[in-house]
């Protein structure tokens, strides 16, 4: 099995403490957030320490050095997924970046010319699908009431994959924008992107991906992804809260209306109107994130020393594990893929007759972080007639010793409760 | 192990064999209440004999989806304030809130009031389940404040 060395776990100071009663932690829930490397925390540390500044604005000595450490980290987000630093919009999350292009397309109806492409109305198409994160389906729904536009979407199989028998249908001249998970949350389900993106194309419409689960997690390369868009939130890979990033092709930035807009986005300011700064600083309206950048800055580059490519295969070693270990617990359902196959590292799964609720309080006591409920995708629950999973997540230091720990207190749970 | 201090024989069986289940009529006031984060429902009904604050429950009766907290939580709720004036009933409530919001210190919560119900204590010191022992109360006041015709 390809995994990561175990000393890893030695770089991230909050793995070391202990739970419920001193029990060792074991964190099952990177899927919500990641933790992080001290590498990270001292990148935002030392930014405050040394050189805290408004970047952009100024002409000091300290704001020529906050600016350079916010766009050092501009460059090194870039390259981690092949993008130029030009087309790296930073904003609070993965969440805010879909809101970012809804409602700059909600805004194309009353800019210029230029944003001709992103205007929607009544008659006009979003196409989702049922295994969207309520990130990437909420602000979806809100953009059709605004505009009078009609929501569609991808069904799921039985398996957790997207149905994807009706992509020719649902996806047609009338769909502006296609927007999907690159790697769903709950199922782990990686759907094929490269097919969507075809259909896409060949109708004119945008393609945008929820890349919160994949960015961290495999390789993601912008020009290989066929994509238009791509989000996805620092803190779920290794890096601070409170830091996203909305990917865009620059040309569909530059025609952009802006969503918020204030200070530093702007080019000319008159008492009637103005005019607005080329991407991506037309969309970082008032002083950034800077130290979380430039934490999110230091944290691809510790992924990218580490190699994306190795974090995925160990966390493949430790999917299959996992799904192999669940399976044979008696009254253990996986819900999704039962397979790697195009499939990342999210774990979900009900036990018979106890509640996810119920599960997930023994695992606590036993030191065993998961997720327990719907993890902000009800629909999928709906889909699968189900109340609430119990979900754990993977990330680069987790360990086979881990999943040994999920599996035997799920049995504990089941003895707890006196279902097995 | 904590787990037993806050998983009462009384709550595993109330979970196991919950009274009062169901949808019944006749009925004044009904509420859904849901946890967004958890995705537990309860639909909830409430039968008032008489009007105003000293009418008598006559019936609590429900459906409802969740862990077993929640589920017994229903249960217990339904089967202490069947019988009892609004008022009284809603007094048990404030008891119950009170002591859900102790985080599990300085509370002498009063049994006489609560019976059953002080199987709750160890909940209130997780967090993350104390709505899940209010969800069925909190369904019950809004129920009842319809029959009433306290909203609409």
């Amino acid at each position: 099995m390809d995994l990561l060395p175990e000393e890893l776990k030695k770089d991230f100071p909050l793995l070391r403490r202990t739970v419920r009663g001193g029990r060792p932690l074991v964190y099952l829930d990177s899927g919500a957030t990641s933790q992080k490397p001290l590498r990270v925390l001292d990148a935002e540390r030392g930014f405050y320490e040394r050189h805290n500044a408004a970047p952009h604005r100024g002409a000091h000595l300290l704001a020529e050095e906050a600016t350079e450490a916010y766009e050092q980290a501009r460059a090194s987000i870039a390259r981690f997924i092949g993008a130029d630093p030009g087309e790296i919009v930073f904003t609070k999350n993965a969440t805010e970046g879909i809101n970012l292009v809804a409602y700059a397309m909600s805004n194309a109806a009353t800019a210029g010319p230029e944003s001709e492409r992103f205007k929607i109305g009544p008659g006009d198409e979003v196409v989702v699908s049922e295994m969207e994160h309520h990130a990437n389906l909420v602000p979806w729904q809100e953009l059709c009431r605004r505009t009078g536009a009609t929501l569609r979407w991808f069904g799921l199989t039985d398996e957790g994959r997207l149905d994807l028998d009706d992509l020719d249908d649902l996806v047609n001249e009338r769909t502006k924008i296609v927007a999907l998970t690159h790697q769903s949350n709950v199922l782990g389900t990686v759907p094929p992107i490269k097919r969507i993106a075809a259909r896409a194309r060949e109708v004119g419409a945008l393609l945008l991906l929820d890349g919160a689960q994949s960015v961290p997690h495999q390789p993601v390369d912008v020009t290989d992804l066929d994509a238009d868009f791509l989000v996805f939130s620092g803190h779920k890979m290794l890096g601070p809260t409170g830091i996203g990033v909305l990917w865009g092709r620059r040309e569909l930035l530059e025609a952009m209306p802006p969503f918020i807009t204030g200070g530093s986005m702007i080019e000319v300011v008159h008492m009637e109107a103005s005019t607005f700064m080329p991407p991506p600083q037309r969309f970082e309206a008032g002083v950034p994130m800077t130290a979380q950048a430039v934490g999110l800055g230091a944290a691809c580059d510790y992924l990218a020393e580490i190699g994306m490519d190795r974090v995925h295969a160990h966390e493949e070693a430790l999917i299959a594990y996992s799904l192999e270990r669940l399976t044979e617990i008696p009254g253990v359902r996986v819900i999704g893929p039962g397979t790697t196959e195009a499939r990342g590292g999210a774990v979900a799964f009900t036990v018979e007759d106890i509640h996810p609720h119920d599960v997930g309080q023994v695992l606590d006591e036993l030191g065993v972080e998961v997720r327990v409920g719907h993890h902000c995708a009800w629909p999928i629950c709906r889909r699968f007639g189900i109340p609430a999973t119990t979900r754990a997540t993977f990330y680069l230091y987790n360990t086979l010793a881990d999943v040994d720990a999920l599996a035997d207190g799920v049995r504990q749970a089941q003895k707890f409760f006196g279902t097995a | 192990m904590q787990l037993e201090a806050m998983y009462q024989e009384v709550i595993l069986d109330h979970y196991r064999n919950p009274l009062h289940k169901g949808l019944r009529e006749p009925y004044e006031g009904e509420a859904h209440h849901v946890n967004p984060t958890c995705g537990d429902e309860v639909t909830l009904r409430v039968h008032l004999a008489g009007s105003g604050r000293d009418a008598r429950v006559a019936d609590v009766s429900y459906d409802a989806m969740g862990c077993s907290i929640s589920q017994a939580s229903a249960s217990v709720m339904s089967d202490l304030i069947i019988g009892k004036s609004v008022q009284e009933a809603m007094a048990v409530g404030d008891e119950f809130l009170a002591l859900m919001q102790s985080r599990g210190r300085d509370v002498q919560p009063d049994e006489d009031v609560l019976e059953d119900a002080i199987a709750f204590a160890g909940v209130s010191k997780y967090p993350a389940r104390i709505k899940c022992a209010l969800l069925a109360w909190m369904a019950w006041k809004d129920a009842t404040a319809r029959a009433l015709g306290e909203t609409s």
